[in-house]
């Protein structure tokens, strides 16, 4: 893959393996393969969608991409620095370069904690803003995610999903970061809110110079948020291509079905779907095609010679 | 014609809270057909789940029906005792929830939950119910039944599990299935998958079914008719063709323009609707969607009232109303002349 200097995050054969079981002397008697050797990279400034269905690894890359997991094998390059082999101390300036926003905004928020508590504790951690500064730098955030000054004191629960996950992104950027890892943002949100809140990421996104991965399951959300696109399936990226082009002219097998479950909001259209039986990518078994690019930035991991 | 299996007239429940009344739902008319498929849109605290529980007779306290009329084939659900209600719930209404992964028992193999059903609902003896049972999962689309009648809950998937859930609903024969979010939890392909099994409903059996949902993709490619809830009424009713082409209310016209464009300039921004939905605690007097609307006026501030724009096509909404009284006065002054 070209262009290397643009690049932000590299991941290179990137594996996860869980343990499912172990037996007397501690050894792993089953190993559940949740990344099984994933390669792409995000350029600067751009937002790269993975998407899939549940239990495909696509959460899994993004906590890898945070240092949340350490990773079985391979290697994260965070703007061309290796994050594997890092201990908690140097990897701390990284930890605010790198920031994240979760699906579950009931959750991802301690209850106990005011909003200015909690969008500027990620400030405290890293020593931004000192003294009076931080409450001021907490307003503009506020403003800037489209909330009151007078929430400034209030409690999670007095906020609906959409504020909350409002909230969260304030908390995210209060760090200034480059790279934001979004799991899911907008999946717990109703349709009405869920515009708002993407509208308000890419509005961030341009002031800030913001680099995202964005992992959802909602195919045309995706689409509508991504520049580039990477499909998994079975702990296994099996194509990746700019948006439009995936969506337009889909070739694994795999992301031809996916892409004919999206569902029309047109009555008249009703959509062919494809059945996903029988299909040849399972998990751990053998080794997969690796991903060749068979035009300019379409990449994907099939042989088609059969 | 079509025979009217459900009518719902000015259905209320509230929640009693610590700082008032929770007014979830507040006065909503609809009726259902035999063998029609209707879409309840909405989003959360829009009322659609609670107006599904209603019918079901499964409002719990703090919960309570304060007012309003169910009938079911012409008789009066209101006002059943348990013991009736038990009888009628799983055997001519029928329910299937959203999670799938909560609503089996878990210590309980799959056959005696299904054959629970039959032998309570049916009479069958239990090896007639067995292959009652096993024929009921083929239909849904489930290899090898008899082999998974043995299995326990943990054994299926998200998707098979759910499956399980409409055999179960659907082992009565039921004259009206609720279906309450039935693939909000399930991956998209499997989603497809369930989906199909409703289409498949629609044509093969007189069951009429209520899907709730809050995603109109569902709704474009299952349903006849749409009703749109908000602030816990109906904002507009018509078929799929009224509501996706000739959508009237701002709120349904707000919610499809949310959804992101097929097609080319797939990078065009979004339109969102701004704010949130209100308080239904303390709910507005006026229209709800007043406060998002962006035609809202000085006469949103009283409630509208119901306006028919064809025949089926209601919509709650002055606009509406104004429209009407504009083309009314047209053809008045046309006959004077």
């Amino acid at each position: 893959m070209s262009d290397t200097n643009n690049v932000l995050v590299e991941v290179e054969n990137l594996k996860k393996h869980f343990s499912k079981g172990k037996d007397m002397r501690g050894r792993d008697t089953s190993l559940l393969k949740a990344v099984d050797g994933v390669s792409f990279q995000i350029r600067k400034g751009e937002t790269f969608g993975l998407v899939g269905e549940s239990g495909s690894g696509k959460s899994t890359v993004g906590r890898c991409l945070l240092r949340l997991y350490d990773y079985t094998d391979g290697e994260v390059r965070f703007a061309g620095q290796p994050l594997g082999g890092l201990g908690e101390k140097q990897l701390k300036p990284f930890r605010r370069r790198i920031q994240s926003i979760f699906q579950d905004p009931y959750s991802s928020l301690n209850p106990s904690l005011n909003v200015l508590e909690l969008i500027s504790e990620p400030m405290k951690i890293h020593g931004l803003h000192r003294g009076s500064e931080r409450k001021e730098a907490v307003l503009e955030l506020l403003t800037k995610v489209g909330l009151k000054p007078e929430h400034l004191y209030r409690y999670p629960h007095e906020f609906s999903g959409g504020q909350r996950q409002r909230i969260s992104i304030a908390r995210a950027l209060s760090v200034r970061p480059e790279f934001v890892v979004c799991d899911e943002p907008i999946s717990a949100l109703d349709v009405s809110i869920q515009a708002q809140v993407v509208n308000m990421l890419e509005d961030l996104q341009a002031e800030f110079g913001l680099t995202y991965l964005f992992i959802a399951h909602d195919l045309s959300m995706v689409r509508h948020i991504s520049d580039r696109i990477g499909v998994m399936y079975g702990g296994r990226l099996v194509e990746v291509a700019e948006s439009d082009e995936l969506y337009d002219n889909p070739l694994h097998p795999y992301t031809k079905a996916l892409l004919s479950s999206i569902l029309e909001t047109d009555p008249r259209k009703a959509g062919e779907r494809i059945a996903l039986d029988g299909f040849s990518v399972s998990r751990g078994e053998g080794e997969a095609a690796p991903l060749r690019e068979v035009s300019p930035g379409h990449y994907v991991a099939y042989d088609f010679t059969e | 014609m079509t025979q009217r299996l459900l009518t719902v007239d000015n259905l209320k429940v509230s929640f009693a809270a610590r700082e008032g009344e929770n007014q979830a739902v507040r006065g909503v008319s609809f009726h259902i057909d035999a063998g029609e498929t209707l879409g309840i849109v909405g989003e959360s605290g829009s009322g659609k789940s609670v107006t599904a529980k209603a019918i079901m007779s499964l409002i719990a306290p703090p919960g309570r029906i304060t007012s309003g009329e169910i009938t079911l084939g012409g008789t009066s659900l209101t006002g059943l005792s348990e013991k009736e209600w038990r009888r009628l719930r799983g055997n001519r209404i029928a329910m299937v929830f959203q999670d799938p992964m909560t609503s089996l028992n878990p210590v309980k193999t799959i056959g005696q939950q299904l054959t629970e059903v039959i032998r309570r609902h049916r009479g069958l003896k239990k090896d007639a119910a067995y292959a009652e049972a096993a024929e009921l999962l083929r239909q849904v689309g489930i290899r090898d039944p008899e082999q998974r009648l043995k299995q326990y809950p943990h054994e299926f998937s998200g998707g098979m599990r759910q499956r399980v859930m409409i055999a179960m609903a659907l082992s009565c024969k039921p004259e009206l299935l609720l279906a309450d979010e039935p693939t909000t939890a399930l991956d998209a392909t499997i989603q497809a998958q369930i989906l199909d099994l409703f289409k498949d409903l629609k044509a093969n059996t007189q069951t009429a079914v209520a899907l709730i949902t809050h995603d109109l993709g569902v709704v474009a490619q299952v349903c006849t008719r749409v009703i749109v809830m908000y602030g816990g009424l109906i904002m507009e009713e018509g078929t799929v063709e009224d509501i996706f082409y000739r959508p009237q209310h701002p709120y349904t016209i707000g919610l499809l323009r949310s959804l992101p464009k097929r097609g080319g300039g797939s990078r065009e921004r979004l339109v969102p609707i701004e704010g949130t939905p209100p308080d239904l605690l303390n709910p507005p007097p006026g229209c709800p969607f007043m406060e998002r609307c962006p035609h809202a006026h000085a006469r949103c501030a009283s409630l509208p009232p119901v306006t028919e724009l064809a025949p089926g096509h209601r919509t709650m909404c002055w606009l509406a109303v104004e429209q009407q009284e504009k083309a009314a006065a047209g053809s008045e002054g046309g006959n004077a002349e």
